[in-house]
């Protein structure tokens, strides 16, 4: 089965067209300076040895770390008009930060609370005092939102009613005064989470509803997660006050539009992933000697390492053309978020394995990070839809169909 | 400093001195050549303006608009991505004088006898001789295989032993061979396919002027370096469509056959489509990268990508057609002037790509190149460094 990319809309008898005028596939100087920022940050602040101790800790995610790279370096209103109080960059700028924050691992809610939730509220009416408020404390980074969908949600499922691998509006009902009544699973950052963006079925269809965690009617119950560095949490809304932010047409708009975005700028993050595993294991086979020889001399590894450099290579342009689609608004945009999806997950989990076996016995071991980066890589193949959903999604829009 | 206005203009000085519609093709050529447009980034006189290379394409869609014979460069492709830069950089005054103008024009067809039975991917290894005489000109004896276009060529470039006294890479010599010289035997090398895009050349007693060296005595491995980089730099230049290539022969065919699709063939298609679609905006990015003057190290892996991606879809392809699967179009012996991956059938493109990860680097020597230079890992241990040719075990 396929899941329908557009609702109502007919399938294609024609293969898309590449895109015109030609996306830009390299990074700009100011990208550059904005990747310089964000580095050297995570460099003193969320270095692989950092980010272990600290899941021995109680604290879900990094909150003096999140403060930095939100508030100080501006990372969190990068997607937000200036207007709005955000910086008024685009999606290729926090692609840049996403491969930065994938290349450490960083326990920080970036994706969730700068990129799918700001993507969700910017597809509602931002001349609506609420949606703007709350745009504004999100990209400020003060605050910490959170779209309320399944980690898994794949782009699609905000047509009517649910799909596999996603629940759509189909998981919580909302009465005509808001209360909201209902149960997600395995939502990222939930508990980190201050603001949640609740899609619902409302009393005249779906509908956007913003809700206060903390709120009474609002239960998050976190569980242990294969990926300790994005903790996940299930919500149960009893009755919680929801305030509308959108309904109808607008309101599956806006989260599709979020689970595009989100499932487009992944691909940054899974990029820098793959980045950390190749470099790592390219330094650990240099210098590690069996053999009378340094392991990465003996052709058998050296071509796995050749082979994994040039998926790598490839996942970068995939992400970068996805990136910059989304930043464009270009007419190509399912097509290359779908195409980077599809491409960048595997690559990053088999750079992960590749990591973690070319180390040897330390690679499996808790002490060295490759487990954190091979934990990431395979919960990331995972969220915002499997490669294999995302090739589904390619069968119709590129006109492949299914037999 | 030469630039796109100025590039417009001289290329409209030249069209209005020789209209395309009645000037002959060859004088076109001659003249275009003349005129500092044929390679704009070659020197003033040698057919270039000293302007940056990426101009060419001004001149080239100024020209294809307005109708201009082309100098047919599929067919004169060694010449041209070989010989020329080769002699550019390295030959005498008189040699670039001699031989660029009718390379670039295609006059004179070129071939380059470099692999040998004995040394493919050792290319260092290779034995054919080149002996002095007492007038200090070259007797050459050997053989070369899979040269494409020697049954064409005019000019060869030769690397051949001058000293097997020394360590292997530094008893070689860089030539032009004269491919009508008596004792110079151009045989047909049948392929896989039925075809025979190359040859075997026998050089029997082949006399070659001192005038013809390229490079010092000895400095053959070098010279020869610039050559290879030049093959393998072909990628750039024109935009690459989505589904351009054999990709898109795939995907036509499964929309034209619905009766021919199963659910196992629809998931692997669609694996290689978004592999496809991946390597094509690889290669995007490395020509953005070049247009910038920034080439980046993409360019390396992308013939291995391309030689992967042709010999799965291929594969898939052959699978997918069922019982038209098990037949062939032609196995007569053909001589075709370059490959045609998408011009014949899916058992063709099969076979043939199989020649793709031998060609031009194996993709395993190019997967060591990656590691070594681009990764940075230790190199494999070398036994025969130090040794001379004559000593090493054959």
């Amino acid at each position: 089965m396929t899941a329908p990319m557009t609702g109502g809309t007919p399938r294609r008898s024609a293969p898309a067209p590449a895109p015109d005028p030609e996306p830009d596939l390299l990074y700009s100087d100011h990208e550059e300076a904005l990747r310089d920022a964000v580095r050297s940050l995570l460099a003193d602040r969320s270095d692989p040895a950092t980010v272990l101790a600290r899941l021995e800790s109680d604290a879900p995610y990094d909150a003096r770390l999140w403060r930095s790279l939100a508030t100080d370096i501006g990372g969190a209103g990068l997607l937000v008009p200036e207007k709005l109080g955000g910086q008024g960059a685009s999606a290729r700028e926090a692609a840049v930060v996403l491969e930065e924050l994938g290349r450490c691992v960083a326990p920080v809610p970036y994706l969730t609370s700068a990129v799918v939730a700001v993507a969700a509220l910017l597809g509602c009416d931002v001349a609506e005092p609420e949606v703007a408020a709350l745009l504004g404390a999100l990209a400020g980074g003060g605050t910490v939102g959170v779209l309320a969908l399944p980690l898994a949600t794949a782009p699609g499922a905000a047509a009517d009613g649910p799909v596999a691998g996603g629940t759509g509006f189909g998981s919580v009902r909302a009465a005509g005064d808001g209360a909201l009544v209902g149960r997600v699973t395995s939502v990222a950052d939930a508990a980190a989470a201050e603001t949640l963006l609740v899609p619902a079925q409302g009393p005249d269809g779906p509908a956007l509803y913003a809700v206060d965690a903390a709120a009474d009617g609002v239960r998050t119950d976190p569980f242990i997660p294969l990926d300790l560095t994005r903790p996940l949490g299930h919500l149960t809304f009893d009755g919680a006050p929801g305030r509308l932010l959108a309904t109808g047409g607008r309101a599956r708009a806006a989260v599709e539009r979020a689970l595009l975005t989100g499932a487009g700028l992944l691909a940054s993050e899974q990029l820098g992933v793959a980045e950390w595993c190749l470099a790592e294991t390219v330094r650990h086979t240099s210098e590690r000697t069996q053999f009378g020889r340094p392991v990465g001399s003996f052709q058998a590894l050296k071509h796995r390492m050749a082979a994994l450099w040039l998926d790598v290579a490839s996942a970068r342009a995939a992400a970068r053309n996805a990136a910059d689609a989304l930043a464009t608004e270009s007419p190509d945009t399912a097509v290359a978020v779908a195409v980077a999806q599809a491409y960048c997950a595997p690559v990053a989990v088999r750079a992960a394995e590749e990591c973690l076996q070319l180390h040897g016995g330390i690679g499996m071991t808790w002490e060295h990070p490759a487990h954190l980066f091979l934990k990431r890589a395979k919960s990331d193949e995972l969220a915002l839809g499997t490669p294999g959903r995302h090739r589904e999604a390619l069968a119709d829009l590129v006109a492949l169909a299914a037999p | 400093m030469t630039d796109a206005a100025d590039l417009r203009r001289r290329t409209a000085e030249l069209l209005a001195a020789h209209p395309a519609a009645d000037t002959g093709p060859l004088d076109f050529l001659r003249a275009r050549f003349d005129a500092g447009l044929a390679w704009v980034h070659f020197p003033e006189g040698l057919g270039g303006l000293d302007a940056p290379r990426a101009l060419q394409a001004v001149v080239d869609e100024e020209l294809a608009a307005a109708g201009a014979p082309d100098n047919d460069p599929r067919r004169i492709g060694i010449g041209l991505g070989m010989a020329a830069p080769t002699i550019l950089r390295y030959g005498t005054e008189e040699q670039k004088r001699r031989f660029l103008r009718p390379l670039w024009t295609g006059e004179e067809v070129w071939c380059q006898l470099f692999s040998e039975p004995g040394a493919g991917s050792d290319l260092a290894a290779l034995a054919t001789r080149a002996v002095r005489d007492a007038a200090g000109n070259w007797v050459v004896d050997g053989q070369k295989v899979w040269t494409s276009s020697a049954h064409q060529a005019r000019w060869a470039i030769l690397i051949a032993r001058t000293d097997p006294g020394l360590p292997k890479h530094r008893g070689i010599t860089y030539f032009v061979c004269d491919m009508t010289d008596p004792g110079v035997e151009v045989r047909p090398l049948r392929q896989i396919t039925g075809e025979a895009e190359f040859n075997e050349v026998f050089l029997t007693g082949v006399a070659i002027p001192d005038a013809h060296r390229v490079g010092e005595v000895g400095e053959g491995w070098r010279v020869a370096q610039t050559t290879l980089m030049n093959e393998r730099v072909a990628i750039g230049g024109a935009r690459i469509p989505r589904e351009g290539g054999m990709i898109g022969v795939a995907a036509e065919n499964w929309r034209a056959r619905p009766e021919l699709r199963t659910h196992d063939l629809h998931q692997r298609l669609l694996k290689l489509w978004v592999d496809a679609e991946a390597a094509r905006l690889t290669g995007e990015r490395l020509r953005q990268q070049l247009s910038q003057g920034q080439p980046g190290p993409e360019g390396s892996g992308m013939k291995l990508a391309f030689a992967r991606l042709a010999q799965e879809i291929s594969g898939w392809e052959v699978e997918f057609l069922a019982e038209g699967g098990l037949t062939y179009d032609d196995w007569t012996l053909r001589r075709p002037e370059g490959v045609d991956f998408t011009g014949r059938e899916a058992g063709y493109r099969y076979l043939r790509a199989k020649g793709n990860s031998i060609e031009g680097g194996t993709s395993e020597v190019l997967l060591n190149i990656v590691a070594e230079r681009v990764l940075g890992l230790p190199p494999e241990p070398r036994t025969d460094k130090d040794v001379a040719w004559k000593d090493l075990p054959r």
